[in-house]
């Protein structure tokens, strides 16, 4: 076997105003032709720093200090860099995560992939042309003589990962290094994306460095895949292997704190690991992932673990698998559990069915089915302005005519791609967009069209917690002030003597102390400011401040999609318990299907500002009938390779909202259309009392 | 000496600045986030180099902000009566530089004036020659052989005195640093020769020294020479120079704070209501600047002359009369320049209102008013401070160019575009009238310098995509280089693959 890569003992050093922190310590891997090496880790675990460490492009602040990467042989850094020039996008290409901003976008797509071919081929003028037609019809671009001389703008997000893909196997290397290559792409888009790679590799034999924080992307394309944790590789396994039985203790947490329908069925909280990742900057001593560790004894404080080689490929970086350590006992014990995990975690719920309804979580009980929000034919409208007077050309229809309804302490799940106006939908409710038409009614009371003062008052009762926890928390305020702007803007009106004299005696604050608390955040963290946290308690402060003022809905706007898995697991965790203590209805709007499957009671499912589909969540999700909710679905990358469906490729991508088409919105891209469907929108088509889906394959109901 | 304080309008203005100024500082000073940018200001070492000229030239600005009248000697008894004129602490300190005044023109150092003039001799007859300056180095015998000698005797005394000085302040610095650090004198003082120091104070050192040894010498010299040579009118040059600091300083300063207001209020507003609001800001602001400064400038500059000169009852000295039209100045330089940060503060809220904590604070209904005042304001206040401290320089110069042009300050303020405009002529005269000019750009051009380089380091440390790295960082990463790579070679070799 020979090593397209081999990485030994890879240290990188980045440094910092406090101190140094060894990003990457100690890492070895290696890669063979025509394998996926997919590395996963948590943000900040050092995977993009050894990405750019093999490719020689770390920052300015970053260095090298020890190790050897090897490429067929030759060893990288000893290199100088005028012969790295020649490696790069030559024998080593690499993809980045932000399709849409590693095109230059004031150049051709030809010229960008002209660059590579003049660099190291020297061609130039009809070959180089030709050779570029070659690449991008490779790629899956149609029409490419034509496309080639478009500019990144003209394309969309899917089309522009394309292109970048087209422009690393412009040199042919022999090491691909994707860094996050899907990540900001849909999930429609990224079963093509995945589907495009897995089909030029096996055609073309590079070796793949996959770079990944999502386990079932992993899944999906790897052949092999390490684990990494706190700047070195924690356990390397075949991925059927890890997938059967993963054995180090933090990949197995790992799996655990994925959400998904068993978990919800077994009434089971989500494993969330304890803890942060450890700061790199400071020496380790004993095993880095000790602190977290349910099994640590006192030898993973003091010496770290070496490598133990299990069955097959795997290896594990774990004391309670060396035998030398005489930890057999533990060692029993610990793989029983970790069969069991095992078990659960291949869909196979063998305790289900006398778990269910005994779980902690259980919470369809004992709540009343009142109907708290409900929405009718909500309208969002943004005009596009044109010409000189700016006179009104058309509108975005970015909502649609959207109907819904929420009770009291349910979740309803909004799903859907990138743009089709899920956002939109939450913002419109909760009228920070005035609706174009259609009735939000809150407790019988509409809401559109309120004038500001009494929409004022009810801003208590309707919440919000958005997505991007850096971005909504105001970094110039201190957690007190923030948690508590909403309260003073809101009841001061009520009792404002009363609530005044309150907060000068101190019931106010011993509110916050008390909101934090219930996030699981210490009182004396409300003295600090928004960027001494982390994303996940940054997400649990804009919790607290939405809890404030005591909110009967919450609209949570992607609230998981920015944080690792293992807070993610956290925050969804405590938005469960939330609704168990406090009654609170959410609307959920994501586009993750796992986190659908485990929070969610019902599933409304949007495509380009419609809803498609509805139904509870085991309807819709099991038997979808919709087209696109059956594409959607099968797109989604599974773990359990049992249970992967077949995937049904979409063509193209969504419509623009401002032209969207006559008919049926997904006749372009549906695999069922026919004649009717371009004519007229259809109407709606009920399979039971809950699931509803507006397509022509089904009966059409009579308005 | 009994006197009486006076404080002119601009006087107050910048007592009102140093005091806002202060309360800023301490402001930041508790605050830890405010704090860090400041701190990575420290970072660079150009940055602290020019700080420690700007607080040389704010120290003589602020000496020269303190007004008073002095008293004058009154035969007639009873109540005291003060002068007309209105001296500054710093005229008071440097009264040798006022008062000696010579009739005209001489060149730096020179003991003899510039221009023959007729001498009628005692024993009958007349020659025409250069005269013997009535001060500048009236004490030498026979200054063809003593001049040279004297002059490198008193420069290298107070040269000498100079660097004793800034031995004296490196050590309190030393002394300051390991105290609050823990370690011992030496090791810190050789930690601040090598750059090993989290503020680079070794460049602030440098700096220091060069600014000491040059005051002292010159302190020494400006006694019994005229070391930048006399004007027209025999004024000292020197005198003129540093007195002109301050006029720089007011404009770039208080020009900001007129423009302030308006940019910040305007743009921020137009910013977040958008619509007929923004279209109106944008309207005004676009009209302002398509009509050229100078021609706004000067026709307000007239405008308050003719009114001043036909009121002449509302100024009691004649100090007060050219600091309320230096005032002006300033006013109306502030009202023509703020669209440049208006517009920039309109970009920023633009973007600022669509981030989630703003909608965040919407959904709890909070005010408008509050909303510009507790997240908007506070987060574009570093593209104020960037834009203010840039801005700075420019203003500088601006005073210059509009003084020259005859719409700046008041004639009998010194400040650098009066001297220029008043040695322009002599550019033509031969032999050529050079020091003024000399000494006007070598002074404004430090200044300027300083504040840019200043601005510069301010701006890269509130930039968030650039990241500074503190000398320490510097010097371990350079530490760690130099070190052959002993620590890595034997973990190559042990290296072993897991397979």
């Amino acid at each position: 076997m020979n090593a397209v890569l081999q990485i030994n003992d890879l240290e990188t050093i980045l440094y910092t105003e406090a101190a140094p922190v060894r990003a990457v310590d100690g890492l070895t891997l290696q890669i063979m032709r025509g394998e996926t090496f997919a590395l996963l880790g948590e943000s900040g675990c050092g995977k993009s720093i050894t990405a750019l460490s093999v490719m020689r492009l770390l920052p300015d602040s970053g260095e090298i200090l020890g190790g050897s990467v090897r490429l067929g042989g030759e060893d990288l850094l000893l290199l100088p860099e005028a012969a790295m020039r020649g490696i790069r996008g030559k024998r080593i290409s690499m993809i980045f995560q932000e399709p849409m901003l590693s095109l230059n976008p004031v150049m051709t797509v030809a010229d960008q992939i002209g660059e590579v071919l003049q660099r190291h081929f020297n061609l130039r003028g009809a070959v180089a042309q030709k050779r570029i037609q070659e690449i991008l019809n490779q790629v899956g671009i149609p029409d490419p003589a034509r496309r080639m001389n478009e500019y990144p703008f003209q394309f969309s997000g899917g089309m522009k990962q394309r292109m970048m893909i087209a422009m690393a196997l412009a040199g042919e290397p022999e090491l691909l290094i994707a860094d996050e290559p899907t990540t900001a792409l849909d999930v429609t888009i990224q079963a093509q994306v995945l589907d495009l790679m897995r089909n030029l590799q096996q055609r073309d034999g590079m070796a793949i460095l996959f770079i990944t924080h999502d386990l079932s992307v992993a899944a999906e394309i790897a052949h092999r895949v390490g684990i990494m944790y706190a700047g070195e590789i924690v356990e390397t396994a075949t991925r059927d292997a890890f997938f059967r039985g993963p054995a180090h203790p933090y990949s197995r947490k790992l799996l655990a704190s994925l959400p998904g329908r068993d978990k919800r069925r077994q009434g089971l909280r989500l494993a969330a690991i304890s803890g942060n990742v450890p700061p790199l900057s400071h020496e380790f001593v004993g095993c880095r992932f000790a602190d977290r560790c349910d099994h640590a004894w006192e030898l993973c404080h003091e010496v770290a673990p070496g490598w133990t080689a299990l069955a097959g490929e795997q290896q594990v970086r774990c004391h309670l698998f060396n035998q030398n350590w005489g930890s057999g006992v533990r060692e029993q014990q610990f793989k029983d559990e970790r069969r069991e995990s095992a078990a659960q975690n291949s869909g196979k719920p063998d305790k289900s069915d006398t778990d269910t309804g005994t779980g902690l979580l259980n919470h369809e009980s004992g709540v009343a089915d009142s109907c708290l929000l409900s929405v009718t034919d909500l309208k969002v409208y943004f005009p596009i302005h044109k010409g000189f007077m700016k006179h009104v050309a058309g509108y975005v229809k970015a909502v649609d005519g959207v109907s819904l309804e929420i009770c009291q302490g349910k979740t309803l799940a909004l799903v859907g791609e990138s743009g089709c106006g899920k956002t939109t939908v939450g913002k419109g409710i909760l009228q920070l967009i005035p609706p174009t038409g259609g009735s939000v009614r809150y407790g019988g009371l509409e809401l559109v069209g309120l004038e500001r003062n009494r929409l004022r008052k009810l801003r208590a009762e309707l919440q919000l917690i958005f997505q991007d926890p850096y971005s909504s928390l105001n970094p110039r305020m201190r957690i007190i002030d923030i948690i508590e702007e909403g309260m003073n803007a809101l009841n001061i009106e009520n009792d404002s003597k009363a609530s005044h004299a309150e907060r000068l005696s101190g019931t106010d604050r011993n509110k916050v102390d008390k909101l934090l608390d219930s996030v699981g955040l210490s009182p004396e963290t409300k003295w600090r400011y928004p960027h001494e946290f982390s994303g996940g308690q940054r997400q649990r402060i804009a919790i607290a401040r939405a809890l404030a003022v005591n909110p009967k809905l919450i609209v949570c706007d992607e609230p998981t999609s920015a944080l690792d898995v293992s807070v993610q697991a956290q925050i969804l965790n405590l938005l469960k318990e939330l609704q168990n203590n406090l009654g609170l209805a959410y609307l959920f709007i994501t586009h993750n299907i796992s986190v659908v499957e485990y929070i969610a009671d019902e599933v409304a499912v949007m495509y380009l500002g419609r809803i498609v589909e509805r139904g509870s969540v085991d309807e819709v999700l099991t038997s979808p009938r919709h087209p696109y909710t059956q594409a959607l679905l099968s797109a989604v990358p599974v773990i359990e390779p049992e249970s992967k469906r077949q995937v049904i490729h979409l063509h193209g991508d969504m419509p623009s909202p401002s032209h969207p088409p006559s008919g049926c919105h997904f006749h372009p891209r549906c695999p069922h259309v026919m004649p009717v469907c371009r004519e007229a929108y259809p109407a709606t088509s009920t399979f039971s009392s809950s699931h509803t889906a507006r397509c022509y394959l089904y009966p059409q109901e009579q308005d | 000496m009994s006197f009486k304080p006076v404080i002119l309008w601009t006087d107050a203005l910048v007592y009102l600045l140093v005091a806002a100024l202060i309360l800023f500082a301490w402001h930041v000073r508790r605050n830890e986030h405010l704090w860090a940018p400041w701190r990575r200001v420290g970072h660079s070492a150009s940055g602290m180099a020019a700080l420690t000229v700007l607080v040389f030239f704010v120290i003589i600005g602020l000496l020269d902000t303190v007004h008073l009248r002095p008293a004058v000697e009154n035969n007639s008894g009873g109540e005291t009566a003060y002068s007309v004129e209105v001296l500054s602490l710093f005229d008071v300190i440097a009264t040798p530089l006022r008062t000696q005044v010579e009739k005209t023109y001489s060149a730096p150092f020179a003991a003899y004036l510039y221009a023959r003039e007729t001498i009628e001799h005692p024993g009958g007859g007349q020659t025409r020659e250069f005269p013997r300056l009535k001060f500048g180095a009236a004490h030498l015998q026979d200054p063809e052989t003593q001049l040279v000698t004297d002059i490198a005797w008193r420069a290298a005394a107070g040269g000498g005195l100079g660097l004793f000085f800034w031995c004296l302040a490196v050590a309190s610095l030393a002394l300051l640093l390991a105290r609050r650090s823990g370690e011992a004198f030496l090791s810190m003082l050789s930690a601040i020769r090598r750059g090993a120091t989290a503020i680079p104070w070794n460049a602030a050192c440098i700096t220091l020294a060069l600014i000491l040894v040059m005051c002292g010498a010159a302190l020494a010299l400006c006694g019994s020479y005229h070391i930048l040579g006399t004007d027209k009118v025999g004024q000292d040059v020197f005198y003129q120079s540093l007195k002109s600091i301050r006029t720089g300083l007011v404009i770039g300063t208080l020009t900001t704070l007129m423009m302030l207001p308006f940019a910040l209020l305007l743009g921020i507003t137009a910013g977040y209501f958008r619509g007929w609001v923004d279209d109106v800001i944008q309207y005004l602001y676009t009209t302002l600047s398509s009509i050229p400064g100078v021609l706004l400038i000067a026709a307000a500059v007239l405008m308050t002359q003719v009114y001043m000169e036909t009121h002449p009852e509302l100024f009691d000295t004649v100090a007060s009369r050219a600091d309320l039209r230096l005032l002006f100045l300033c006013i109306i330089l502030g009202v023509t320049s703020w669209t440049g940060l208006c517009r920039l503060l309109r970009g920023e809220t633009l973007k600022l209102r669509e981030m989630e904590y703003i909608q965040a604070a919407h959904a709890f209904g909070v005010s408008h008013w509050r909303i510009l005042s507790r997240h908007i304001l506070p987060n574009v206040m570093h593209i104020v401070l960037i834009t203010t401290v840039m801005d700075f320089s420019g203003l500088v110069l601006a005073e210059a160019v509009l003084s020259y042009v005859g719409v700046g300050v008041d004639p009998s303020t010194i400040s650098f575009g009066t001297m220029i405009n008043a040695a322009r002529l002599e550019m033509a005269r031969d032999p050529m009238v050079w020091w003024s000019l000399l000494a006007a750009f070598s002074f404004m051009f430090a200044l300027v310098l300083s504040a840019n380089l200043f601005a510069d380091a301010v701006q890269n440390a509130f930039d968030p995509r650039v990241k500074t790295l503190s000398a320490r960082v510097g010097a371990l990463r350079r530490k760690r280089r130099e070190e052959p790579e002993a620590k890595s070679s034997p973990t190559r070799t042990e290296g072993s693959l897991p397979s």
